[in-house]
């Protein structure tokens, strides 16, 4: 309960979603913008799911304790299948906007692609929800405290903040596998993402265990990773060319004049 | 205090034809010869000191079509494709260019309410626009007396208004900008006093008088300047996003909390009906000042581009000038080619005068060119340096009040909601969709909008919702560790 657990868990969740805005997304106003706008979207998939939830406390037996348990689980359940509707609203406006971009420009392509849009608006989600999640519990780091004082488990910042950073990556290789899933009209991919995706929240119902939520997790998001890697087109071969800076392409694209 | 965006453009090409460097252009580009001007620049009403609320004046440059020399119909068809398929490129970059003004406002008002507690804390003192208290025993006397307090805040808002309109119809130029002047002295002066001292408090500093008269001076004198006369453009913009932080700041602690809100719907719908009814206080005012085709207090405007000025009108440099080299050059050009620019006492028209226009249609030919302009020009032998970022050409103003109302709205969310740090994120990712939702609107229709409505709308709205709604949930969910 200090500074240094403050900038700790911190830096653990958000890292590397932010050095990714920063290297990839800050520079260009047209990314930027759709990132802020998937953040809405999750925004308003909250709201909505908060809404229904909402209602249903208010007219359940407020006294019983594992009636509000199973009203909460209910409610993360429609979260996450709200969310994935959000997503693929998010899809289609996105698509919209695309077609009536190219149908009034003179040029043959289009200032962003559907999969840097996938991957922006991913990580859009990812951030608000990484945000939503976690940010009130840094906030309670700053603070005097002591963690888990009435027997709670010690690993409450640590477990969370590691949890997040899962979920933010998650979301933006959901993000990329969702929308190429679209793109190909292969449903079994998004039943795929959304299936993961509940997966992974219904994993943390066994939360004070805190071995057998994240490790799962970690699994997964690593597989997803790998989808999501393939899917964008990639493969070994340019990940070595990548790494061993023989990639011509990748070099020439982002060689910046003098 | 300014509350719309607009956008100026300068595309001049109406005597392109007469330049020397390019004879050839003519025939090849449609888009060239396209000639639509942009004069003026935004009216903003005066905040006067004291926390009144501003006025909401619109302005805008707007769009007089002027018929190009010779064309035949099909290149104007050509040129409004091109121009909207630009609309996309042109308005990424100048939101973001939005973006960032605003979410450092939003920041620092943040910042400053969650560890500075003078602005969240009751000391009983009100303005003298909300003379009413809220802390009654019912909740129905309550409400009656945020709506009274709402309702004269309001009036005199609108009385304001239509006062500087009148003034501004009437010419007394004089009487503005000394009200312009004597407000911004206050904010500069005044308020950033009690602010550094009430920072001190915080943090328990101790400095002496002496020091602290030195830095408050220096503070307050060099922002005079910068917003009045002329400075580099990103200090002048710095003390913009600074005086707006401190004016949201007094708001928020002056105005108690129901009269708030209703004190910032009520104003999104009066900007709304001020600056598109055909009476409206603020049409009327943007109308008259492109009928006098002059720019209008620049003081009370968020510009985004002044840099250019320089580039482009000085041809001996080849390549782009850092930013603090600034508006100095512009007075030389300026009192090197003709006719004084109409309002005198303020040379940083957030823009472009019309004498400065004129001149730079004399030396450099058209200051919009396209993909096609572009690559003639570069593979022509030329004097003339090439454009290197055309997007830098046109620039998006946004009102001082917009920036006020949007930190004092995002300010009030972190100062009181409960769910904290939820509701703050949750109301400023909705005020930059407003934001962001505005500028498409305004790259379409090309004309002054208001600015508030679609943002506090959408903070509004979020921050009861989250507040409400998703605290709760959002609170049960981390009490047991569930992610979704």
């Amino acid at each position: 309960m200090t500074a240094a657990v403050f900038f700790g868990c911190t830096f653990i969740a958000f890292g590397p979603a932010i050095s990714l805005f920063l290297f990839t997304i800050a520079r260009e106003p047209l990314r930027v913008i759709f990132l802020i706008a998937g953040a809405f979207f999750w925004l308003v998939s909250l709201l909505l799911a908060s809404l229904v939830w909402f209602i249903s406390v208010q007219i359940s037996n407020k006294e019983s304790a594992s009636q509000q348990k199973g009203l909460l689980i209910f409610g993360v359940v429609l979260s996450v299948l709200l969310q994935e509707t959000f997503r693929f609203a998010y899809y289609k406006l996105l698509k919209k906007a695309n077609e009536g971009l190219l149908a009034l420009s003179q040029e043959e392509t289009m200032p962003i692609s559907i999969l840097q849009l996938a991957y922006v608006s991913g990580l859009g989600f990812g951030f608000m929800s990484g945000a939503f999640s976690v940010v009130n519990i840094l906030a309670d780091s700053v603070g005097p405290g002591t963690v888990g004082i009435h027997g709670d488990s010690q690993h409450y910042f640590l477990s969370s903040a590691f949890m997040t950073m899962a979920i933010i990556l998650l979301h933006m290789f959901w993000g990329v596998i969702f929308f190429d899933g679209c793109e190909k009209r292969r449903w079994f991919v998004v039943a795929a993402v959304v299936v993961s995706h509940l997966v992974v929240s219904c994993l943390t119902f066994q939360n004070p265990q805190y071995v057998s939520s994240l490790v799962p997790t970690y699994i997964i998001m690593l597989s997803m990773g790998i989808w999501a890697f393939y899917t964008a087109g990639g493969s070994l071969r340019n990940l070595k060319l990548c790494l061993t800076c023989k990639d011509k392409d990748f070099l020439l694209a982002n060689h910046r004049p003098r | 205090m300014e509350n719309n965006a607009e956008d100026v453009e300068n595309s001049m090409e109406q005597q392109q034809a007469n330049t020397a460097p390019e004879p050839g252009q003519q025939p090849q580009e449609p888009p060239a010869t396209r000639a639509r001007s942009r004069g003026g620049s935004g009216a903003g009403a005066a905040d006067g000191g004291g926390g009144d609320g501003g006025g909401g004046n619109g302005t805008g440059p707007e769009q007089n079509g002027q018929p190009p020399t010779a064309r035949p119909a099909r290149v104007v068809d050509a040129e409004e494709e091109e121009d909207e398929e630009m609309t996309l490129k042109y308005g990424a970059k100048h939101v973001i260019m939005l973006f960032v003004p605003v979410t450092l406002c939003m920041v620092v008002v943040v910042a400053t309410i969650k560890s500075v507690s003078f602005y969240t804390r009751n000391d009983g003192q009100r303005l003298i626009y909300t003379p009413f208290p809220e802390e009654t025993d019912t909740v129905a006397q309550r409400a009656v007396n945020s709506i009274l307090n709402a309702t004269i805040m309001i009036t005199v808002i609108i009385v304001m208004t239509l006062v500087l309109v009148l003034l501004y119809k009437y010419r007394c130029y004089k009487v503005i900008q000394g009200w312009l002047f004597l407000s911004s002295l206050l904010l500069l002066f005044f308020f950033s006093f009690i602010y550094l001292k009430e920072v001190f408090k915080t943090y328990n500093v101790a400095m002496d008088c002496i020091t602290l008269a030195i830095v408050v001076w220096n503070f307050g004198v060099v922002g005079m300047i910068c917003i009045h006369w002329k400075g580099p453009l990103r200090l002048q913009q710095a003390y913009l996003i600074m005086i707006s932080a401190l004016m949201a700041l007094v708001f928020i602690k002056y105005l108690p909390e129901w009269t708030a809100w209703l004190i910032l719907a009520v104003i999104s719908v009066y900007d709304l009906l001020a600056v598109l009814c055909p009476k409206g206080p603020l049409r009327i005012l943007v109308e008259t000042a492109q009928e006098r085709n002059e720019p209008i207090f620049p003081a009370l405007i968020y510009s985004s581009t002044m840099v250019w000025l320089v580039n482009m009108a000085d041809t001996d440099r080849p390549k782009r000038n850092s930013a603090e080299a600034g508006s100095v050059q512009q007075p030389t050009q300026e009192s090197a080619v003709e006719s004084p620019a109409p309002s005198s006492p303020s040379q940083d028209d957030g823009g472009f005068t019309s004498s400065w226009v004129s001149q730079q249609q004399h030396r450099l030919g058209p200051l919009q060119s396209t993909e096609e302009t572009r690559r003639e020009i570069q593979q022509m032998p030329s004097a003339r340096p090439p454009v290197e970022d055309d997007d830098e050409e046109r620039g998006v103003k946004l009102g001082l009040g917009d920036f006020i109302f949007y930190s004092m709205l995002v300010g009030k969310a972190s100062a009181t909601a409960s769910g904290d740090w939820n509701t703050t994120l949750a109301c400023f990712v909705a005020i930059l969709i407003g934001l962001c939702l505005t500028l498409l609107l305004l790259a379409i229709f090309r004309k002054a909008l208001p600015a508030l409505p679609i943002s506090i709308f959408f903070g509004l709205v979020f921050y009861f919702a989250t507040d409400n709604l998703v605290r709760p949930f959002m609170d049960q969910l981390a009490l047991h560790q569930f992610y979704i």
